[in-house]
């Protein structure tokens, strides 16, 4: 799939905002006042930033809104509502810690639940697409959760609970890899199945339909090479990980810490890249990749 | 509950008007319904009443509309003001560009009209163009047939009196197998897919015979993957085994063909191989009855197929007796061809038994009576359901001719021509070669020419040589080299034109042909010809008048240019005095005619030919007092009269039948009936054309000939047999002593096969193009839909030797030829001949042509294989360079090619790359979203 | 409209037969000329002039290569347009309702105004059917010409899909898959009707008629050497074979 920007900031974002909502919501760090509406600010830029980013990637902004409707059937029209549900019943909870220095606490975790629901939802619009197999895997919401309660962690000061979290991360992304490898063909399609043209193997596509790109080639078709990826994938593991666990092991210090953060979002933001860059869209088949 | 739905209106307004013309996104001149919003055009579909397409339309048809809109259109007649082929012109008006034209060309006509050469290409008005070349009074004047297919109409004409091409075709509802040779597209491209997706449909089978496995041949049941170049000798051994397995309709051989024909087998007599014929010229067979030999179309005669006669001591034996002689020979049993042809032999002999079986065991009977032109009435229609094509992959090689008469004598054998099931002809067809004109070349300054330029010779006296022997015509065709060149060499023009070989011409008038690009061989070589300068600084070619509608590579090459309509902004005639639109079962012709008006300051070419006939005085041009005689060519179309009642189009004359008068409201009886006329061939005059006297009677009816004129098919021509003749010492005109030995071996009487070209261990792959289908030639890269489908064309190499070569897809070669080299992007295939590689014909585009972008793939990837072939044959130690076509009839020999290749780094570029040519109508848009309805 | 209909009145679609589809992408023209002038937003195409053109299609035309057990290896055109699945997951990930599946023949359609051009439901397709607009920026896809099969304005022979109606080699037909009796129900049974992707789960109602065996013909030689039997061995034999022969008729 092509790595829009517009949806890996989004998804990143947006993942470790909601992760720092979850946290602030069952009440961790315990804040009030202008130290919560710091926090409280932090974790609104990234959610928000994130849903504003992802809308970059509309065709038609400007009738987002239609996108509620559909909650019955579409996991994009639930993120939509969770995110709501999760923003307003934070907000609520948040006026409450910073202007009564009160934690309304049932809400909290109301909003808690909401905040980690809406990763959860992002999740499963990528996890429900059978055409991608490398997502179409039960730990694709695990990852994502990973990243949220990791991220959200680390950015809620937890210094104690972060480097489980975020080695709890680090694991998940390497079995989200390494079962994604080989997800394509343990799906069942081939190009075999795709045109009903005799057994695999023996079938190769020739010349595509058009000898220019076109949506499909650009948005779907994306191919990364083998040697890339391999080195991304040190790399985000990394950054995302053992980085900032290293950095949380050492005395603690703020500039450590922020360089954790900071890491992590970066590793994140990678492992994003490759989360798109390597998944194999099915129609690849038609046109001869992959 | 069922979920809510958005309201749609399912019955929008399509179009506020239909306008029925006839398509020319291509040659294969379909109906079209053009519908129109606001008058313009918003949809093109098929006209489902015409006799082509029967309401189908193909890629580029339906692809019109982006032809019309396309950038790349002229503007305006252009004057040259910079160096030749820099593409620096200056938008003129009509007036002056006329003046221009007059002034050029008047003195020439009133001192030496042979010093214009008029060649049109992708032409469909040759009946008109020619008779203006012609009242002109210059003998150069030709259409693209010379470099196209000429091989093919010419060895169909004069074996059959018809040929494939379009002008014929199988017997889609009755033909239970269909053998296709070396076709990709065809100019009947519609109608051979709805053929296949009809016979497929009744389960028929296909065989297809072709170096190349896609379109119509990835759809055959059985694909023959030949040895380019060797289709000759895989018939002739398919006639060997039938003919060994007595599998050949020895009836029809006896009644329609000459195989009963005596010939003189004496080869000590000047007359060896010559006919027996009585007084009034007819030849002779002996008759199983009396033993005697008799007319052949005496009535009650039963042609004996093997009894011999003497007379005065000389031996005569029928045609058939030379035909067993040569073909039961060994040299063409299937083992002794199968290595060369890269076919098994069991694989030969296998699939002359399917045609065997299908044409005797499967044989069909239709319940049709009909009378001979013997008088012998026959109570049904025997028919034998194997039909034959082909085209350019057996006719543009030099030995094509000669394979092409193959399979027509193949067919013969089968008695599978004009019988149910089999090949038919298309209406003015049959017609044998001895009732076509023969060509002209007489010239007298101010005056026409002596009669048509093209035609059908019978023998030596009828080439167009002048006293001295040398040439007539800038082409050199009908020369001793190509004797039988019906249609021209066209690719010869330029070249000969820049040597002055044989003499110098001062304008070159071209009309519809990339000349400077995709239709000549030596494409770099080409446009140094037309930019080269004397000694004086003068252009070698003085002078180039050339009439385009688009920003083509040859506009740069002119002096003068005349900016065309586009097809659905003109009149024209599709008529049954040249390529008509024909079914076996009805003879049709159509038109074109205005469905909207040109937005720019362009006119229809044959208008303007009108409109310069008449300024230069042309007789045919011009009335008694001088003035223009066609208002325009539509004028022209009406009232033109070839022959006293025959005129350009047949439709709604006097007589109903195709003669008489034309009423002055033809073209609107036309527009009215959707563009086309048609009249339908009697059924029991459907088959069995050459000799049905109902068909006869039909055709003189219908205007084609005079008097019914039946003929028998020519298993051995006989004209072939004058020229060897000659080449013997035999008759007042010989030819030069260098060419004996070719004439001798080439022109023989009966087919035969030699190598194409020269093999050659320095260049062991060959080499050929393809026409894509959804694509024209040079001109369908200007149409923003199509060119998304073909911008670039690789080079497909067969897996074999992409592992010799250690290339993958996008890989790059040097590919390199006995005449020069390119560099191009490869991509495998495996359903190809190991040792043929091949590309897209015409994708390759020079930069800053046709409106695209300087970097346009067609442009940095694209190529031409032109580059790689040389109208003349490299010296072989004789000190001669030969010319690179067929020695009978002059036929480019474009498949003849052979490379090598070699793999090499990625350039920036597909090599060679010619600097860009400046677009005399800018650059077109960045987006298009095209909608003209609201 | 989301959720997809439990059943449909009819089940539209088209029959592609593969043996054949000569690959002249005729199909691929007269839809995109029908469809940028009819239905919804024109099929805008991008640097048409350009160095690197690309547009809208809503059916292209792919080739494979196929390499038998024994014989040469094959080519077959392959046409792919939407397949108007049942179970269509491009419909169910919509967010807006703009994608749907008609209940009275089961088409499947984008409602361009509806569209925000998240493009999940391309992501949905397994089969590339759908694409999005670089200038209306709203998702497009085949409509079975929805416009031309019900359109009043229209003989009525000409009511089904322009792609159907072009097809020189009559390869693609049109009907009711609910009708056990229609033609392209038929045409499905007898000719073993290929549904793609099957393992996805997609119920596609379009289906694909497999190419014949090909290349037997060396196979059946035994059978037909009796036909290739010589008539004389010897050249003045097969003469007298001739007269012999013709007497005879
Ligand atoms: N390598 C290789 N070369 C080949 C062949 C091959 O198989 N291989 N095939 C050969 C054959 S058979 C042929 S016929 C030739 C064809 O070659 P050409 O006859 O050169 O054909 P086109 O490229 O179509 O060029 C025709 C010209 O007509 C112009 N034109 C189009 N429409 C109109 C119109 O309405 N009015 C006017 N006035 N002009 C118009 C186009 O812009 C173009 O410049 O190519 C030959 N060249
Ligand atoms: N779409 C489209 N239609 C066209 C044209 C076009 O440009 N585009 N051009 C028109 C013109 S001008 C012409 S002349 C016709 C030509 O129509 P075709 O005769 O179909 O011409 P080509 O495309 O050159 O195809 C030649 C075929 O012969 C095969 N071949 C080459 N050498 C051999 C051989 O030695 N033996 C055998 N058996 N096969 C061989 C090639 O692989 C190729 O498939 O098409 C006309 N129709
Ligand atoms: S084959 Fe195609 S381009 Fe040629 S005339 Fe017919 S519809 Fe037009
Ligand atoms: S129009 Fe018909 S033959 Fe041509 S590509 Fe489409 S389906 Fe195949
Ligand atoms: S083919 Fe694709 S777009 Fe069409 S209905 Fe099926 S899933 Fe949806
Ligand atoms: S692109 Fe349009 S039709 Fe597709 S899922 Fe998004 S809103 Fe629905
Ligand atoms: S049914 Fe209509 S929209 Fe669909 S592919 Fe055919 S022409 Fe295009
Ligand atoms: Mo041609």
């Amino acid at each position: 799939m092509h790595p829009a920007p517009s949806v890996i900031a989004f998804t990143t974002l947006s993942s470790l905002g909601f992760g720092l909502l979850f946290w602030l919501g069952l009440g961790f760090p315990p804040v009030t006042g202008w130290v919560a509406f710091t926090f409280f600010v932090l974790a609104y830029l990234l959610a928000v930033g994130g849903l504003l980013a992802s809308t970059f990637h509309l065709g038609h902004p400007e009738r987002a809104l239609k996108a509620f409707i559909q909650w019955r059937s579409s996991w994009l029209s639930r993120e939509a509502w969770t995110s709501l549900a999760a923003l307003l019943v934070m907000a609520a909870f948040g006026a409450g810690l910073v202007f009564a220095a009160t934690a309304l606490v049932p809400l909290g975790w109301l909003g808690a639940v909401l905040s980690i629901g809406t990763v959860l939802t992002t999740s499963m619009i990528y996890t429900q697409l059978r055409t991608v197999p490398r997502w179409h895997q039960l730990l694709t919401p695990v990852l994502f959760l990973s990243f949220a309660l990791a991220g959200g962690s680390l950015l809620a000061g937890m210094v104690h609970l972060a480097p489980w979290l975020l080695a709890a991360a680090g694991i998940v992304q390497l079995a989200h890899w390494y079962l994604g490898d080989s997800a394509l063909a343990r799906s069942g399609t081939d190009l075999a199945t795709a045109t009903g043209l005799g057994a695999p193997g023996r079938i190769r596509a020739f010349e595509p339909p058009h000898t220019g790109p076109n949506y499909l080639t650009r948005e779907l078709v994306f191919v990364i090479g083998r040697k890339h990826a391999r080195k991304l994938r040190v790399i985000a593991l990394v950054l995302l990980s053992v980085l900032p666990i290293l950095l949380l092991l050492l005395p603690f210090h703020h500039v450590l810490a922020a360089l954790a953060v900071l890491s992590h979002l970066a590793g994140a933001a990678c492992s994003r890249w490759l989360f798109f860059a390597e998944a194999e869209h099915v129609v690849g088949l038609y046109y001869g990749k992959r | 509950m069922p979920p809510k739905q958005p309201q749609l209106d399912t019955s929008p307004r399509v179009s506020d008007e239909i306008r029925r013309t006839t398509c020319y996104m291509c040659a294969c001149r379909c109906g079209i319904n053009v519908h129109l919003k606001s008058g313009k055009v918003a949809y093109i579909e098929g006209n489902r009443d015409h006799p082509v397409n029967k309401g189908v339309l193909c890629a580029k048809g339906s692809a019109g509309i982006m032809q019309v809109n396309a950038p790349s259109r002229l503007r305006a007649p252009l004057k040259r003001v910079g160096p030749r082929g820099s593409g620096a012109f200056e938008e003129i008006s009509w007036d002056e560009a006329l003046e221009i034209a007059t002034g050029w060309l008047k003195p020439l006509r009133e001192s030496a009209p042979e010093k214009l050469a008029f060649f049109t290409g992708r032409d469909q008005s040759q009946s008109f163009t020619s008779f203006w070349a012609q009242e002109f009074g210059t003998p150069n004047y030709a259409a693209h047939g010379g470099f196209c297919s000429v091989n093919m109409a010419t060895a169909g004409i004069y074996t059959m009196g018809g040929a494939f091409w379009e002008f014929g075709q199988p017997d889609w509802d009755h033909t239970k197998l269909f053998l296709l040779f070396g076709v990709a597209e065809d100019h009947d491209s519609n109608p051979i897919k709805m053929g296949i997706g009809k016979i497929k449909a009744r389960g028929a089978r296909v065989i297809g015979v072709n170096p190349v496995r896609t379109g119509y041949n990835a759809v055959a049941d059985e694909w023959v993957g030949i040895t380019p170049g060797t289709d000759g000798l895989f018939i002739l051994s398919l006639i060997h085994v039938l003919m060994k397995a007595g599998k050949i309709d020895l009836d029809y051989l006896a009644r329609y063909t000459n195989a009963p024909v005596l010939l003189n087998s004496d080869r000590a007599s000047p007359d060896y191989g010559l006919f027996l014929r009585d007084e009034a010229g007819k030849p002779l067979v002996i008759d199983r009855v009396t033993g005697q030999p008799t007319a052949f179309d005496t009535p009650g005669v039963r042609p004996s197929l093997s009894a011999t006669w003497e007379r005065y001591g000389i031996a005569h034996r029928p045609v058939f007796h030379a035909m067993a002689e040569r073909y039961l020979a060994p040299e063409y049993a299937p083992e002794a061809v199968a290595e060369r042809c890269g076919i098994p032999a069991g694989r030969i002999r296998a699939i002359a038994a399917e045609i065997a079986r299908v044409a005797f065991d499967e044989a069909i009977e239709l319940d049709r009576p009909w009378t001979d032109f013997r008088g012998e009435r026959h109570d049904k229609m025997v028919g034998r359901p194997v039909s034959f094509h082909a085209m350019r992959g057996i006719s543009a090689h030099s030995n094509g001719f000669q394979t092409c008469r193959a399979l027509h004598v193949l067919q013969i054998l089968l008695g599978a021509v004009e019988t149910p099931g089999g090949f038919r002809f298309k209406p003015p067809y049959p017609k044998p070669a001895h009732a076509h004109p023969k060509p002209h070349c007489g010239t007298q300054p101010g005056h026409p020419l002596n009669g048509p330029h093209l035609g059908f010779v019978q023998g030596p006296e009828d080439l167009a040589l002048k006293d001295d022997g040398s040439p007539a015509r800038i082409d050199k065709a009908f020369t001793w080299e190509n004797p039988m060149s019906a249609h021209g060499l066209m690719h010869m023009v330029i070249s000969n034109a820049h040597a002055g070989d044989p003499y110098r011409i001062d304008s070159l008038f071209l009309y519809m042909a990339n000349m400077s690009w995709n239709s000549s061989m030596n494409t770099s070589g080409t446009m140094k010809m037309l930019t080269d300068t004397d000694e004086n600084g003068d252009y070698v070619i003085p002078r180039i008048i050339y009439s385009d509608a688009y920003a083509s590579e040859m506009v740069a090459y002119a002096d003068l240019v005349l900016p065309d309509t586009t097809y659905l902004e003109r009149h024209d005639c599709i008529s049954l005095l040249d390529r008509p639109i024909c079914e076996a079962d009805a003879a049709a012709d159509a038109i074109r005619w205005p469905v909207i008006e040109p937005d720019r300051d362009v006119r229809g070419f044959q208008s303007v030919l009108c409109d310069l006939g008449a300024r230069l005085g042309l007789k045919g041009f011009t009335k008694e007092d001088g003035s223009a005689k066609f208002a325009d060519y539509a004028d022209y179309i009406v009232h033109h009269q070839r022959r006293p009642g025959i005129g350009p189009l047949a439709g709604w004359r006097s007589t109903g039948t195709g003669r008489g008068d034309a009423p002055e409201d033809q073209i609107q009886r036309y527009i009215d009936n959707g563009g086309f006329w048609l009249r339908h061939v009697p059924e029991e005059a459907a088959y069995f054309k050459p000799w049905n006297a109902g068909y006869q009677d039909w055709a003189v009816e219908t205007g084609f000939y005079d008097a019914p004129q039946p003929y028998l098919f020519q298993l051995y021509v006989e004209p072939l047999r004058r020229f060897q003749r000659a080449a013997e010492g035999h008759g007042e005109r010989q030819p030069p002593d260098h060419l004996r030995a070719q004439i001798r071996e080439k022109l023989d009487p009966l087919p035969l096969w030699y190598e194409d070209g020269t093999a050659s261990d320095a260049y062991p792959v060959r080499a050929l193009t393809q026409r894509p289908m959804a694509m024209y030639h040079s001109w369908g890269s200007q149409n923003a839909w199509l060119r998304q489908l073909h911008g670039r064309n690789p080079l497909y190499v067969p897996t074999r030797l992409m592992r010799e070569h250690a290339l993958a897809d996008g890989d790059w070669v040097r590919v390199s030829s006995a005449h020069g080299e390119i560099t191009v992007p490869v991509m495998e295939m495996a359903a190809l001949n190991p040792n043929t590689v091949w590309t897209w014909n015409a994708i390759g585009k020079r930069k800053g042509a046709w409106a695209l972008d300087e970097g346009a793939p067609e442009a940095t990837e694209g190529f031409l294989l032109n580059h790689l072939i040389h109208e003349l044959l490299p010296e072989k130690g004789d000190g001669q360079r030969w010319s690179n076509s067929d020695p009978v009839t002059g036929q480019a020999a474009w498949f003849d090619l052979r490379v090598r290749l070699e793999k090499v780094a990625a350039p920036v570029e597909s090599q060679p790359a010619h600097p860009p040519i400046t677009s005399p109508v800018g650059k077109g848009p960045r987006t298009l979203a095209w909608k003209v309805g609201k | 409209m989301t959720e997809l209909p439990k059943s449909t009145d009819r089940k539209l679609g088209l029959v592609i037969d593969l043996d054949t589809c000569v690959g002249c992408h005729a199909c691929v023209i007269s839809c995109k000329g029908w469809n940028t002038e009819n239905y919804g937003a024109p099929l805008s195409d991008q640097e048409p002039y350009g160095a690197d053109p690309s547009g809208t299609f809503l059916n292209r035309v792919h080739s494979y290569e196929v390499q038998p057990e024994s014989g040469a290896a094959q080519l077959i055109h392959f046409p792919k347009s939407c397949l108007h699945c049942e179970d269509a997951p491009c419909v169910t990930v919509c967010p807006t309702g703009a994608s749907y599946k008609r209940v009275e023949d089961g088409i499947v359609l984008v409602n361009e105004s509806d569209c925000i051009g998240c493009g999940l439901c391309a992501w949905a397709c397994p089969y590339g059917a759908r694409e999005m607009d670089q200038a209306a920026k709203v998702m497009k896809k085949c409509t079975l010409c929805v416009d031309r099969i019900y359109n009043e304005n229209l003989p009525e022979e000409d009511r089904v899909p322009a792609c159907v109606r072009t097809c020189p080699a009559g390869a693609r037909h049109f009907g009711d898959f609910a009708d056990p009796e229609s033609n392209v129900s038929r045409l499905s049974a007898e000719r073993g009707g290929m549904a793609l992707m099957p393992e996805q789960g997609t119920l596609p109602v379009n289906r694909y008629l497999p190419p014949r065996p090909k290349d037997r013909i060396g196979e059946e030689i035994d059978v037909l050497a009796p036909l290739l039997a010589p008539v004389a061995e010897e050249p003045t034999g097969f003469l007298a074979w001739l007269d012999r022969t013709l007497e005879k008729l």
